[in-house]
């Protein structure tokens, strides 16, 4: 590509908000005129009403929809269980009678008894704190580090981009179990479900931003950014205005199933002695507990692994939805 | 092009740099005695474990210890193992096994989870959408040692289809079971995200005045909502490759797979500096590599974004 | 002792697992019962469960089973082990002393190295120099230790202060205790009397090396050259080890099969898996998921036997409440009898750990169940809260009891199931407190910062009541991880080591283990057993008395 050069050259030179014109040799004109966001965007120069009509406007469309109102039961449901436990049980997760090992269901003790004799409801109800915790907690952290590093890296390109890039490389390489293993070590008193999920969100944003920087690359390129730029929109309130909005998607698609994937990782670190303290009653430490009697009680690993299914498919609807709701193409129609 | 793609192979300098020194300090800030674990139970007198330390230069500053590392792996020389073996051999044993199992993996997770997501995005909300949510629900919730001991009882003891694990024999016929394993938690992954670009690309505009134009659905489906769809899960692969050939240490372990998931799992928990940071230095490589090649690719599928 | 299911193939190793018949330490009678049928081998190769030995492979420097596996095949000593522990002469013609300090030690005659040289006197006195002699800037061999017995090892490893934080040069190559009397004889002078010194002969730091070996060690660690009933074919790190017949030996381990493939495994888990698929023959240790289903699966294919591991916790003295005075003793007791171990071992381990009854383990020869004090290891929930009452008489508790564990070994599920049952009884906090890796769990163990009671573990080198006890609960001893110390203790280890026979040293340990019981230094929990099993290929399979299968004894037709 010997014309490549000429491309990043206006963005590059010209100060911040100065119009920029339409790039040469760009034919991508699918858009009908009336489609296009230019014309909300002219519409709407006051910079601070924008943003907050375009979540009025996803409000609105959310609430029309049964999935929104589904997944956010589930989501609610999980959360209170999270933060009351004791309503919704009254057992202590932590007594463990061992002459009741792997015993079925009976009254009071609905899902039976894990190995050690504890009641897997009263663990299941228990358990879904720190679990909880953990997974929005690590996926908040990656999504927002991951957005904010991948969208300036993707936005403002070259120097900025090869150095954010080259250090989200880095990052990326260094083993998680190595993380996981220094940190657990110099803070064995104190490994709570924040710290854990800290060292997971270190380490995880890497790909969150990989994704988000390839989705505004992608995006950065439309008219309707070149537009904004010619209406004279700051480079960052294009970015925050209108590159990210249309870059989300992926983004969402990956976090919400990053959130299940993290609760499992927290089992497997839990597995491997340098999650969260075996005291620490998690839906990943029962799981990992559960492996050793595979084979002849395969039940255990169901519930804990059925209450983390129920909760991720919550965040994976509710994923959608907002992604639905965001989406401009979808919303103008 | 060329000279983007030469510019960022010498950014791979700093990058190497910084990342060995700082897994070198992570090694060394962890606090157990690696020299510590080698008597066993028994444990080592402490005139013995100065030696080995010493032999190790471990009882060297910090600087020392990684510019040590460094001179020698000027010279070629990646360091010693505990067990007194030259990490380069190590690592030369360990790598093609995981680049087969990694190569297998991809394939069948991009094909399945770019075909699947394709399908669920364009039927959005129908039954095929819904059961492959439920399918990657159940991917995602339960975590890869238990999929991969079903699978291995499954299929490599009950119905004894394939052996139940690799060891010294290294095929497709024995690593297939492992790659699927592998593959189907990044499967979710690539469809969700497969799913997702497709649904919001077929409505926009290019794709509709294409359609308008009377074009096939087909032709449709491939040049205009699959290509445009691919960047975030061309990234996502991309990302995936550097994590598939820094071994899997699960699967590696459940499969008896000599690779390097297994080589570096057993260096970390024996504290050995040299063989983890060769292995995570290859790494640091490897992601160049793959998101130079990745990099190279959003320009192939979006004309628009080029490279100065 | 319960769940003692031996899946046997002879009677004598039924008979044998428990009771060890009294042989005599000079045993160079050959035990009949376990000598191969040296007709009808077979010429199958046999696959074996094993694993990458941590070291190259020299007898002197290898103290870790994987290797020691390996070797134990290679390599023949002048004694060897039958499956019930008992010496036997291999090498050895005989191996007399008339006081148990001067050992006279004849070899049999026309014995050879793989490589056709003979083994004379001189292979064992040159490998046990080369063992005992320690360089400054050379590590020391990690089996050092096991000629510190011989006159003279004083000057071969040389310690540079009184606390031995460093070594210096050696005054001597050489120990002066052995001498090389002829091409088939020689004289061992330990600086005290042993009574069990022959009995440890067939351990592997005492195996003779080939002259070949003294010119360039690092390459015979990777290429060794024995005189066992194996040649080490290939060795793929990391992968496998290929043994075959080894055609110049005549001892009484002679190979009833075409050779030995050790596969190497990470995780147990495979192995078994393979076991039941038919793609490994023999497996030492099933895994914890197969605890309970193994005898099913397998059938009389299962080996479930008492072996030489010990199991337990220590109480370092140090740690408030414990300390070595009434309240520590007494909370230490309470604690040993507020742990159920029937329970746990039938719940958790399926019936594949035995209960301890002792600090030693059931395979040893002088073993006993009924030593006095050993009450306090049966599960008394009452007594064990009237005597923790006691203690808090004399200073309240406060504070959670917590057993330190490496994750990485599996220990976790007793750990919980341990720290529960004391929990119940005692009604006091109580939990596992794990650490990431061996390595940092083993350092702060050595740094003696380990705030709380933590496992240990005990697997013989040879088959000795001693073995069990002088290397931990010896005060200053290389194990004593709780700093134990007890005038008793060590007086009648030293007596039980002067004796003049083996059962009488065995009198002295039993007392020993008395005052053990009265202080419980560590809380003994049980033996595990060798569980095993083998594959529909192969036949004739024995566990020797260490848990690891007698591969040489194994058939397969080919």
């Amino acid at each position: 590509m010997p014309d490549a050069a000429a491309n990043d050259i206006p963005t590059e030179d010209v100060p911040e908000g100065a119009a920029v014109g339409v790039r040469a040799g760009q034919a991508h004109f699918f858009a009908d005129l009336d489609q296009s966001p230019v014309l909300g965007a002219v519409d709407a120069p006051d910079e601070s009403s924008a943003p907050s009509s375009l979540w009025r406007d996803a409000w609105v469309q959310m609430r029309g929809r049964v999935l929104f109102w589904v997944s956010a039961a589930i989501i609610l449901l999980v959360v209170l269980v999270a933060l009351f436990p004791g309503v919704f049980s009254q057992t202590d997760p932590r007594f463990c009678d061992l002459s009741r090992s792997v015993g079925g269901p009976e009254a009071g003790h609905w899902f039976g008894f894990d190995r050690q004799g504890c009641d897997v409801y009263a663990r299941v109800i228990f358990g879904a704190r720190a679990s909880v915790t953990v997974g929005v907690l690590t996926t908040l952290g990656v999504s927002v580090f991951g957005v904010i590093i991948g969208s300036l890296a993707g936005y403002y390109g070259k120097w900025f981009d090869a150095i954010l890039s080259r250090i989200t490389d880095i990052f990326f390489a260094i083993p998680l179990l190595l993380a996981a293993i220094l940190v657990a070590s110099v803070f064995s008193e104190s490994r709570t479900t924040f710290l854990i999920a800290g060292v997971l969100a270190v380490f995880g944003w890497p790909q969150i931003a990989r994704i988000t920087r390839g989705a505004v690359m992608s995006v950065k390129n439309n008219e309707f950014v070149t537009a904004a730029q010619a209406l004279g929109l700051s480079r960052s309130g294009i970015l925050l205005r209108h590159i990210i909005p249309n870059a989300i998607a992926p983004v969402i698609a990956t976090a919400t199933v990053a959130l299940g994937t993290f609760i499992v990782v927290e089992a497997t670190l839990s597995f491997l002695g340098v999650g969260l303290p075996p005291s620490t009653v998690s839906w990943g430490g029962d799981i990992s507990r559960a492996q050793a009697v595979i084979r002849t009680s395969p039940q255990l690993l169901l519930y804990p692994g059925a209450a983390l299914g129920l909760t991720v498919l919550g965040f994976i609807m509710m994923g959608d939805v907002v992604r639905d709701a965001l989406d401009p193409k979808a919303r103008t129609r | 092009m060329a000279w983007y793609a030469g510019r960022r192979l010498l950014q791979m300098i700093p990058v190497f740099l910084g990342a060995t020194l700082l897994i070198y300090a992570m090694v060394f800030l962890l606090p157990g005695d690696p020299i510590a674990a080698l008597g066993g139970e028994r444990g080592l007198p402490p005139a013995v474990a100065e030696q080995l330390r010493a032999q190790y230069h471990l009882d060297q500053p910090f600087l020392v210890q990684y510019g040590i590392y460094l001179r020698n792996l000027l010279t070629g020389d990646f360091g010693m193992s505990f067990s007194r073996r030259p990490v380069a051999d190590l690592l030369a044993a360990a790598f093609p096994t995981t680049v087969k199992l990694a190569a297998m993996t991809l394939v069948i997770e991009s094909v399945a989870g770019i075909g699947v997501g394709l399908w669920a995005g364009i039927r959005k909300g129908g039954i095929f959408d819904s059961t492959f949510l439920v399918i990657s629900l159940v991917l995602i919730a339960v975590p890869i040692f238990v999929i991969g001991f079903a699978g291995q009882v499954l299929f490599g003891v009950k119905l004894g289809w394939v052996p139940a694990t690799v060891g010294s024999n290294v095929s497709f016929r024995t690593l297939i079971l492992p790659a699927i394993v592998l593959a189907s938690a990044s499967f979710a992954y690539i469809l969700r995200l497969t799913r997702t670009t497709v649904a919001e690309n077929r409505t926009a505009d290019h794709v509709r005045t294409a359609t308008a134009k009377g074009l096939s659905t087909g032709r449709v489906m491939r040049v205009h909502v699959l290509r445009n769809s691919l960047i975030p899960v061309v990234t996502f692969i991309g990302t995936d490759v550097g994590a598939l050939l820094g071994g899997a240490v699960v699967t590696e372990g459940i499969f008896n797979i000599p690779g390097v998931g297994n080589l570096l799992y057993s260096a970390i928990t024996r504290h050995e500096a040299p063989t983890i940071v060769s292995v995570t230095t290859f790494l640091v490589i490897v992601y160049l590599i793959s998101n130079l090649i990745v990099d190279l690719l959003y320009a192939v599928l979006d004309p628009r974004i080029r490279y100065a | 002792m319960k769940n003692r299911r031996i899946a046997g193939l002879t009677a004598a190793l039924a008979v044998g697992a428990l009771a060890l018949s009294a042989c005599s330490s000079n045993g160079s009678g050959s035990g009949d019962e376990t000598t191969p049928a040296a007709e009808g081998g077979s010429t199958g190769i046999v696959t074996a469960w094993g694993g990458e030995p941590q070291n190259p492979l020299i007898p002197t420097n290898t103290n870790e089973t994987s290797g020691g596996k390996i070797l134990d095949l290679i390599f023949a000593g002048l004694v060897y082990y039958d499956a019930k522990g008992a010496p036997h002469n291999e090498v050895a013609d005989s191996i007399t002393s008339d006081d148990n300090t001067v050992w006279t030690i004849k070899l049999k005659d026309g014995q050879k190295f793989s490589d056709g040289t003979p083994v004379h006197a001189e292979n064992f006195v040159k490998a046990w120099n080369f063992g005992a002699t320690t360089h400054p800037d050379v590590p020391q061999q990690l089996s050092n230790y096991f000629f510190n017995i011989f006159e003279g090892y004083d000057e071969t490893t040389v310690c540079a202060d009184d606390a031995c934080t460093e070594f210096a040069e050696p005054k001597a190559t050489e120990m002066s205790g052995l001498k090389i009397v002829d091409d088939l004889t020689f004289t061992a002078t330990l600086t005290s009397p042993q009574s069990d010194f022959p009995l440890r002969l067939g351990y592997s730091a005492y195996y003779p090396l080939p002259d070949s070996a003294f010119d360039d060690m690092d390459a015979f660690g990777e290429n060794p050259v024995g005189n066992g009933p194996y040649v080490l074919d290939e060795w793929t790190h990391n992968i496998e080890a290929k043994l075959s017949p080894n055609p110049e030996y005549q001892g009484d381990r002679k190979a009833q099969n075409g050779g030995v493939d050790i596969k190497f495994y990470t995780e147990l888990e495979p192995a078994y898996n393979d076991l039941l698929s038919g793609q490994l023959d023999v497996l030492d240790t099933v895994p914890d998921s197969a605890f309970g289903t193994f005898e099913s699966d397998l059938g009389d294919r299962a080996i479930n036997q008492p072996a030489a591991i010990f199991q337990s916790f220590t109480i370092p003295a140090r740690l408030p409440h414990f300390g070595d005075d009434e309240e520590g003793h007494l909370r230490r007791q309470a604690i040993s009898m507020a742990i159920d171990r029937e329970q746990i071992t039938d719940v958790i381990f399926q019936g594949t750990r035995t209960p301890a009854s002792d600090f030693t383990s059931p395979v040893i020869d002088g073993w006993s169940d009924s030593i006095p004090g050993s009450e306090v290891l049966k599960f008394d929930p009452d007594k064990a809260k009237e005597l923790w009452a006691q203690a808090d008489a004399i200073s309240p508790w406060d504070g959670t009891f917590a057993i330190a564990y490496n994750a990485d070994g599996g220990h976790q599920g007793w750990v919980e199931a341990v720290t529960n049952s004391i929990k119940n009884t005692l009604g006091i906090d109580a939990e596992g407190k794990s650490y990431p890796d061996f390595a940092t769990f083993r350092t702060d163990v050595t740094n003696r910062t380990i705030t709380t009671a933590f496992r240990t573990g005990w697997q013989a080198d040879y088959p000795s009541l001693y073995n069990f006890l002088g290397p931990i609960y010896g005060t200053g001893a290389g194990s004593n991880d709780g700093d134990y110390s007890s005038p008793i203790v060590d007086k009648l280890l030293e007596e039980g080591l002067r004796a003049d026979s083996v059962d009488a040293a065995n009198a002295k340990f039993q007392e020993a283990q008395e005052q053990l019981f009265k202080d419980l230094p560590a809380i003994p929990l049980w033996y595990s057993n060798a569980t095993g099993g083998y594959s529909e290929a192969v036949s004739n399979v024995e566990f020797g008395w260490n848990s690891v299968p007698l591969h040489y004894l194994i058939t397969k037709q080919g």
